[in-house]
């Protein structure tokens, strides 16, 4: 593989865990938003170059998939749905950005010093991929329990959704990235379709009935 | 004589597809119960008939010893629930709890999740094992919010949230599995399949596998309900329809335990790999401890019985970690009487929760006295999931402390002392439940016993006599389990 294929696969993966940094920081439900496109929108170009490279034409569908879906329904999506009830707010952090940016920078270390030295004889592309990616998901598990609120929950959900579909791509020939891609697909349409059918609550830390807004006005 | 393998291979998986399909047009509320039922049986009766028919094993389905048992004992509770069902789901919708649009879409429901746990335990591809359990995970969640209550919501979000977190690293874990097999088995379908890593697992990368290892453990293990992953489970059971709640606990914990233990078996076929069992065993044991204790503190019936069944999920994946012929064997015996138990506990619960109109426990009294075979049945079902003698799961845990007691002591003596604390909580609670002053209303119950009475008496029959033929099919699964 010459050195040009290797850098700019290089770059998508390493974009992606700048981004998820991004998210990481951001305050504001609409940028959130903004920025989760953008995850998508490297996610999708990250697994086009590696169709493009490996010659694997099935990873285009699983890229369009990425772009489609993720980089633009979904956001425009929960656009909306914020707008609709009315929860476009900062959003609650638990501890202070700065404290999870640092915890962030470590599971960063942590990953990279986890894969690298396990994955000695896959290849240069696949190790420095699948330790990306699991920063990647690392990170998004860390916005899940910093962030109280559910959208910012399903954006941490589908951030390491797209670390999984990196990871599964930099796996060079696995069968059934396709389906999967599509299996997750199904999952967070439903998590959307969810939170507007359901107007999921804010918050779901607790189980405190009392803790629930009411909108549908009691039993149904 | 292959072929008619095969055709019942796939019979197990087309009927539960057709059948979701017919039953979410199906008009007819009264009769899509019986049809449910008819379509569970017919897929019992295709599985039953691989104990003499072999398929070979293709590039995503197989048939082997391990998997028989999980499959046949899916299939069974699966269609003696879908009796239950039947009677349960016609009271709810006497009661307006549910629309007729609701019930359609219950039981196709209910089929897909049959067809999705078959599939997750026939596949020979961690990759469709993986969408299979993805898609029951996904069934179950919206089984959980049907009656749309604000708890029920909440109960399925909070179900969903964490079910898909401990997906999402499993899924990691297979990727990683695939790629510590395709240095040694080579690109493709066959660096997946079941058959072909377990019989190369012994040159794979083992650095790689032990990584794998820990977030299939963690990723399925939230499926299990394993402590500390579990907050989602007593909330599932407690708030969706009881036949879920008996679905749930009796079948899907099961099918992610499966998962476990096929990954457990490529582990222990490479020598270089970390000990798998300590993991579990840690898992095990936390969960035990944890759930026996907070079994004192539950109000609500379903809850405690959710508490109960993490409290035995921990004690099979304790065994299964223990590892051995004799407490795989135990870790065997105990998986099937729990399924067996707590799904039969799980029908007369139902029943008496429509009865009285409540699942809190302080509104429920003396049903021996005002419902007596349905209180009867409960205490039987009781006296059986706390292991007393000659109830199977007195035998299986008598199997499992005294051979964790020959090698690790210490390590049988917290699992007795969980065990004994969680006896010590549900009879407590029994005594309150089922004997007394009766309380809350008497109304005769339009109930179906068959299910309830079935399970138990196999329970009680296997503890007092196993058939010989039975006791060395385990062993021999036992063994193959390594």
């Amino acid at each position: 593989m010459d050195r040009l294929a290797l850098d700019v696969a290089h770059l998508f993966a390493g974009g992606l865990v700048l981004v998820s940094f991004m998210l990481l920081y951001q305050d504001r439900m609409f940028g959130l938003l903004n920025i989760f496109a953008l995850h998508a929108l490297v996610v999708s170009l990250s697994v086009a170059w590696q169709a493009y490279i490996q010659h694997a034409p099935h990873l285009y569908i699983t890229a369009g998939i990425a772009l489609v879906v993720k980089a633009i329904i979904i956001p425009v999506a929960l656009h909306r749905i914020i707008v609709r009830l009315g929860i476009h707010r900062n959003v609650e952090t638990v501890g202070g950005i700065g404290m999870t940016m640092l915890a962030g920078i470590g599971l960063v270390a942590l990953s990279i010093m986890v894969m690298l030295p396990i994955t000695a004889e896959a290849g240069t592309l696949t190790r420095e991929d699948l330790a990306f990616s699991l920063a990647v998901i690392l990170l998004g598990l860390l916005m899940m329990i910093s962030r109280r609120n559910a959208v910012s929950q399903i954006i941490g959900f589908m951030s390491i959704e797209n670390g999984l579909i990196l990871a599964a791509t930099a796996a060079k020939g696995m069968p059934l990235v396709v389906e999967i891609s599509v299996a997750f697909s199904i999952i967070v349409a439903l998590i959307v379709v969810g939170i507007f059918l359901f107007r999921i609550r804010e918050r779901f830390d607790t189980m405190d009935v009392h803790a629930l807004e009411q909108f549908r006005g009691g039993h149904a | 004589m292959n072929e008619s393998g095969s055709l019942l291979l796939y019979a197990m998986l087309l009927v539960p597809a057709c059948s979701a399909t017919l039953l979410a047009f199906f008009p007819d509320t009264k009769a899509t119960g019986r049809l449910n039922a008819l379509a569970t049986f017919l897929t019992f009766l295709a599985s039953t008939s691989l104990f003499f028919v072999r398929p070979e094993p293709g590039p995503f389905l197989i048939v082997d010893d391990v998997n028989v048992v999980f499959i046949v004992l899916n299939t069974f509770v699966g269609f003696t629930t879908s009796v239950f069902s039947a009677s349960y789901i016609s009271h709810e919708l006497d009661t307006e709890r549910l629309t007729p649009v609701y019930l359609r879409f219950y039981h196709a429901m209910y089929q897909t999740l049959m067809f999705a746990m078959n599939l997750a335990l026939l596949s020979n591809n961690v990759g469709l094992m993986w969408v299979s359990v993805e898609m029951a995970t996904l069934t179950t969640v919206l089984m959980v919010g049907i009656y749309r209550t604000p708890a029920a919501l909440e109960a399925a979000w909070k179900y969903f949230i964490l079910g898909s977190v401990g997906i999402a690293l499993a899924l990691f874990g297979t990727i990683l599995v695939y790629l510590a097999a395709r240095s040694a088995v080579g690109e493709g379908l066959d660096a997946m399949a079941w058959n072909v890593l377990v019989k190369h697992a012994a040159a794979f990368d083992p650095h790689l596998l032990n990584l794998a290892f820990v977030f299939l453990l963690l990723g399925y293990g939230t499926k299990v309900g394993l402590a500390p992953l579990h907050a989602w489970l007593p909330d599932a059971h407690a708030e969706g329809p009881t036949p879920i709640s008996a679905v749930l606990s009796g079948l899907l914990l099961n099918v992610a335990l499966f998962a476990v233990l096929r990954f457990k078996m490529i582990m222990s076929a490479n020598p270089g790999t970390l000990a798998s069992g300590p993991l579990m065993v840690t898992l095990g044991l936390i969960s035990v401890l944890f759930a026996a204790f907070m079994l004192y503190r539950r109000h609500d019936i379903k809850r405690m019985f959710a508490y109960s069944s993490i409290e035995h999920m921990g004690i099979i994946t304790f065994a299964f970690g223990m590892g051995g012929p004799l407490a795989n064997f135990a870790g065997l015996l105990h998986m099937t009487y729990h399924s067996l138990t707590k799904s039969a506990i799980f029908f007369s619960v139902g029943h008496i929760a429509q009865i009285k109109g409540t699942q809190q426990m302080s509104e429920i009294r003396g049903l021996t006295v005002s419902h007596p075979v349905l209180g009867w049945g409960l205490v039987l079902g009781v006296m059986a999931i706390v292991g007393l003698p000659p109830m199977g799961i007195f035998m299986s845990e008598f199997l499992i402390i005294t051979s964790t007691f020959a090698s690790h002591p210490v390590l049988a003596v917290a699992l007795g002392l969980g065990i004994l604390v969680a006896l010590g909580a549900l009879l407590l609670r029994l005594n309150g439940l089922a004997f007394g002053e009766p309380y809350g209303n008497a109304a005769p119950a339009q109930a179906s016993f068959i299910p309830m009475f079935s399970h138990l008496a196999l329970v009680l029959a296997a503890g007092i006599y196993l058939p010989p033929a039975l006791v060395s099919w385990f062993q021999h699964v036992a063994r193959l389990l390594g």
